[in-house]
């Protein structure tokens, strides 16, 4: 069933990926260059054909590395689609260290973005050749001059090597293919020394497991090979290994610089992840290549089942999905406003919405997400150290000697007239201004360190709106600072809101209190009795509202005609009774609870 | 044996115009079918009053507006029904319609008792309500009355609506109260917001709970003042003059359902008329049922139905049959109950939280004999 040559002549390969900002046009470019190369048949040429999962398509995003080989002119060119997110950084290096060069694909008239450029700087940073491109030159507002001048400033590569393509009418396209052959470096590695193959994704699939896309940099991975994974520190038997075309086609071996798939039995993403080495079990290489993470998630909240009754189905959803992402963490937490759910960890904000959003879709499921938290050190009076990414693990003030907070850098690129509004948002947020950088009279870099917590909430959102859309955002973790954080605590006819308790800064307590209790005073039905709600520090009252006791509950006629109606609205109000949740004597619908959480967004 | 009392519920939906909170079934684009739902009514009444029955207690005509009928129509009507001068024979009618002449024909043609449709006195509220406002209602329902020997008969009000305040509601009721001939029964239903009226789909025009409930305070404790008797919920009168026909809906009586969208009840059987005029004619032109709807009740409802209907009256239910402690956890500004005979009466606090109090029915107490 193997059809290929056992040996491919390395001087005729290329490895590369694609560098874009979304909505840049890199998965058109990635069509037009299956198209071209004849990979896909024109005619059943289906728009991102890269991007196989519904949200990918949609959003226009790539969340999952994929891999393509394709034959241009003699030479096999392997694509590597890198995610464009920068909530999966470490998958864009796992990807780039697969690669021997980059195309850096820029919307000609959008100019360079903040992601793009910290993703370009990696592949910099990793020794690739860097062939710059300059997309959608057949838009009226495309100003290439422009983009290709911030280019040469802000990277270091020559204007005039700017190459200018349409990915939509294909203009330019096979100038780039040509460019790739003659810019990029072709693979080098001895393809009989040991083997060392890097892992740069996982994907499961329902029937045949795990399946993981590799890239040999050494030695040469022979089908019938017992492997060694050196950090799982697994052995494997391999069922299947071949190329991408992009259909699956089985291969006998793969040699140095080949990029392709493996199928070896493996039931979990976990244990076949980024960054994995894969050697043989019988001549193991000495060590595993550099840059191995595990990666940590940053942001965490409590996926609650709208329906209590859906707690198993959403334990057997994550199980699934993390069969998939290896990155999503999450164990049984409870409620008492919600209930039974799990607390999850992400690597950033938007896989968060990933996640919960394939939950809805993918398992019909209807959840509900508690506000994001950031995981907070806490130092107790004891000398010990607690990590808290729960608010409500957070103990009592009087225990407490300090709270340490994680801290990011980030960089936003930005057209030079929202400066001010920039600032005005970053001073808002606790942020710190560390240098402010012309790239272009019109185009400004600016590098701030803000606590992570002020950015997983809305700040995209905030800078998106404030900046019409233009502004672009990078960031990284630079570790803890201690702040001056307390928990505010949300308390119903006195009784305290797990789900709605938050950690913030001492400044922003007041109105993080008194927006929930306003909100919420809305929110929950009037009862029998008046019901304060209060926001706490402590057991320092900060905020307060009160629900005004009920008056009456019907006072319209009882005619012949009502009094079917009358008897199932009783018997309803019954079994409505039920389903309320108690907060003490307070009986408050799940919806209200759900509802301040939705606003929350 | 016999025969159990029974009413009869006619349903005449036509209107000029519709008010804005009116979920009722009514049309004001039939008028041309009035002669034939008319016949239609004669003869389900012909087709299903059975010779056992015997005379009515009571016949009611609701709407609708009834009092669009001709004198000679509701005759028609009536004379179906079986009614005689015993039978409370009650006629809903708005008072633009009500003059010497048409009282005078209306009780030619049987009806005994008139249920006028005022809601109020003040221009602004019932705009607010989307109704018109006759000049000097009260005193066109006095002259029209004047001259007639009808010696019961009700006035409609409604609190509540958006823009009405505590002085409007005070002025509505004092102005009733300060009538030559007062009604010797009043209803007052607060504002409710119906599912597909005008008025819920504007926010604005919803009532105010608590204005609600302040002005029922008020109004209950005004019209005791005034000589009145709380009889249920949303209704007062003068003694002797009671409704007998809400009374038989109280309290679990038989009713015929005659018309387009009537209910009717037969022994733990409830059912209900097809809500189109066009179809309902239809049905009684060929012979056709135009039940739409029914429900036969399991004892355990039965039970439960007339308990939380007697709850609303001033009869009440077996002092036992209610939770008092878990019912006294949730009084506030007072009882909800009080002890009359044997009885649980409510309160007006009570009657404000009648629904709740339902709740803290004890069905486990019961006998089984329905003793109500």
């Amino acid at each position: 069933m193997a059809s290929t040559p056992a040996r491919i002549d390395q001087s005729r390969i290329r490895n590369f990926s694609i560098i874009a900002h979304i909505d840049h046009g890199k998965s058109t470019l990635s069509d037009r260059i299956l198209e071209l190369t004849g990979a896909v048949d024109a005619r059943l040429m289906r728009a991102q054909y890269l991007d196989s999962m519904d949200i990918e398509r949609e959003r226009g995003i790539t969340i999952k590395a994929q891999n393509v080989r394709v034959n241009f002119r003699d030479h096999i060119l392997h694509l590597i689609d890198t995610p464009g997110h920068v909530d999966f950084g470490y998958e864009v290096s796992r990807s780039l260290a697969a690669c021997e060069g980059a195309v850096l694909l820029v919307d000609a008239s959008q100019g360079i973005q903040a992601q793009t450029l910290a993703n370009c700087y990696q592949a910099l940073e990793n020794n690739l050749e860097i062939i710059a491109v300059l997309n959608k030159i057949d838009l009226p507002a495309a100003d290439p001059e422009r983009c290709a001048a911030e280019i040469e400033q802000v990277l270091g590569l020559a204007a005039e090597d700017v190459l200018h393509i349409s990915a939509k009418t294909g203009e330019g396209v096979p100038e780039l293919l040509q460019a790739i052959i003659d810019r990029f470096p072709a693979p080098t590695g001895d393809p009989d020394a040991p083997l060392q193959a890097l892992i740069f994704d996982s994907a499961y699939d329902q029937y045949r497991g795990v399946v993981s896309s590799l890239r040999i940099v050494t030695g040469t991975l022979d089908s019938t090979a017992k492997l060694r994974f050196l950090q799982a520190r697994q052995d494997h038997e391999i069922e299947e290994v071949g190329i991408r075309t992009p259909d699956m086609v089985p291969v006998k071996s793969l040699g140095p610089g080949e990029v392709g798939y493996l199928i070896a039995g493996i039931k979990d993403v976990r244990a076949a992840r980024s960054g994995e080495t894969v050697t043989t079990a019988i001549h193991p290489a000495e060590s595993p290549l550099d840059g191995y993470l595990d990666p940590k998630p940053m942001v965490f909240c409590g996926i609650y089942p709208i329906d209590g009754d859906d707690l198993p189905v959403l334990r057997d959803s994550l199980d699934k999905l993390k069969l998939n992402d290896a990155s999503v963490t999450f164990e049984p937490e409870s409620s008492h406003a919600l209930g039974f759910g799990f607390r999850c960890g992400f690597l950033g904000l938007l896989h968060m919405e990933i996640v919960r959003e394939r939950l809805e879709r993918e398992f019909n499921l209807a959840v509900i997400a508690t506000a994001p938290s950031v995981s907070y050190r806490a130092y107790l009076t004891d000398g010990s150290l607690l990590s808290v990414d729960n608010p409500t693990e957070l103990p009592d003030p009087s225990r407490l000697d300090r709270i340490d907070e994680p801290m990011l850098k980030i960089t936003i690129l930005s057209p030079a007239e929202f400066t001010g509004t920039i600032m005005e948002l970053c001073q808002a947020r606790r942020a710190e201004l560390q240098r402010m950088d012309y790239l272009s009279p019109t185009r400004v870099e600016m590098a701030y360190t803000i606590p992570m917590a002020e950015v997983v909430l809305d700040f995209f959102d905030a800078l998106k709106s404030r900046t019409k859309g233009y502004a672009s955002l990078d960031y990284e973790q630079t570790g803890y600072v201690t702040s001056n954080l307390v928990r505010v605590d949300i308390l119903i006819n006195g009784e305290s809101v797990d789900a709605f308790s938050t950690i913030v800064h001492r400044s922003q307590a007041e109105f993080y209190g008194r927006r929930m209790a306003e909100r919420l005073k809305e929110l929950i039905p009037r009862q029998m009795f008046d019901v304060p709600i209060q926001a706490a520090i402590g057991g320092r009252v900060i905020s307060r509202e009160t629900v005004k006791a009920k008056r009456k509950d019907v006072l319209a006629k009882c005619y012949g005609g009502d009094i079917t109606r009358k008897r199932k609205l009783l018997e309803k109000q019954k079994e409505g009774k039920k389903k309320m949740k108690s907060i003490g004597r307070v009986e408050v619908p799940q919806e209200a609870f759900v509802a301040a959480l939705r606003l929350e967004d | 044996m016999a025969p159990r009392e029974y009413g009869i519920y006619i349903h005449i939906p036509f209107c000029r115009q519709r008010c804005d909170y009116c979920a009722f079934v009514t049309s004001t684009e039939h008028d041309d079918l009035i002669d034939r739902y008319v016949d239609a009514c004669v003869a389900q009444l012909l087709r299903e009053r059975r010779e056992s029955d015997g005379i009515p207690a009571t016949v009611f005509f609701g709407g609708g507006t009834p009092s669009r009928l001709s004198g000679d129509q509701v005759r028609r009507i009536v004379d179906a029904c079986g009614a005689e001068a015993t039978s409370e024979v009650t006629l809903e009618c708005n008072p633009e319609d009500l003059t010497a002449l048409t009282v005078h024909e209306f009780a030619a043609a049987g009806i005994n008792r008139l249920s006028i449709g005022v809601q109020s006195t003040q221009p602004n509220v019932l705009k607010s309500l989307g109704r018109r406002s006759p000049e000097n209602v009260l005193e066109g329902i006095e002259q029209a009355l004047h001259a007639s020997d009808l010696r019961s008969w009700n006035l409609d009000l409604i609190y509540g609506a958006a823009g009405e305040s505590d002085a409007d509601f005070a002025a509505t009721v004092e102005s009733v109260l300060a009538m030559a001939v007062r009604p010797p029964h009043l209803s007052a239903y607060g504002l409710s917001v119906e599912p597909g009226t005008p008025i819920a789909r504007d926010p604005l025009r919803h009532p105010n709970e608590d204005h609600q409930a302040d002005r029922y305070e008020w109004l209950d404790s005004r019209l005791v003042r005034a000589g009145y008797r709380f009889e249920e919920i949303s209704s007062w009168s003068l003694p002797g003059h009671e409704c007998r026909h809400n009374n038989l809906y109280w309290s679990g009586g038989d009713y015929l359902a005659i018309g387009t969208a009537a209910h009717g009840h037969r022994d733990g059987r409830r059912y209900w008329n097809t809500a189109s005029i066009e179809r309902y004619i239809t049905a009684i032109e060929t012979g056709a049922s135009p039940v739409a709807g029914e429900e036969t009740l399991t004892s355990d409802e039965r039970w439960f139905e007339s308990a939380t209907l007697a709850l609303r009256t001033a009869r009440g239910v077996p002092w036992e049959w209610l939770d008092h402690a878990g019912l006294r956890a949730l009084e506030s500004r007072g009882p909800f109950v009080v002890h009359r005979g044997g009885r649980a009466v409510l309160t007006v606090q009570g009657r404000l939280f009648a629904n709740r109090v339902a709740q803290f029915l004890r069905p486990f107490v019961r006998d089984g004999s329905c003793s109500l």
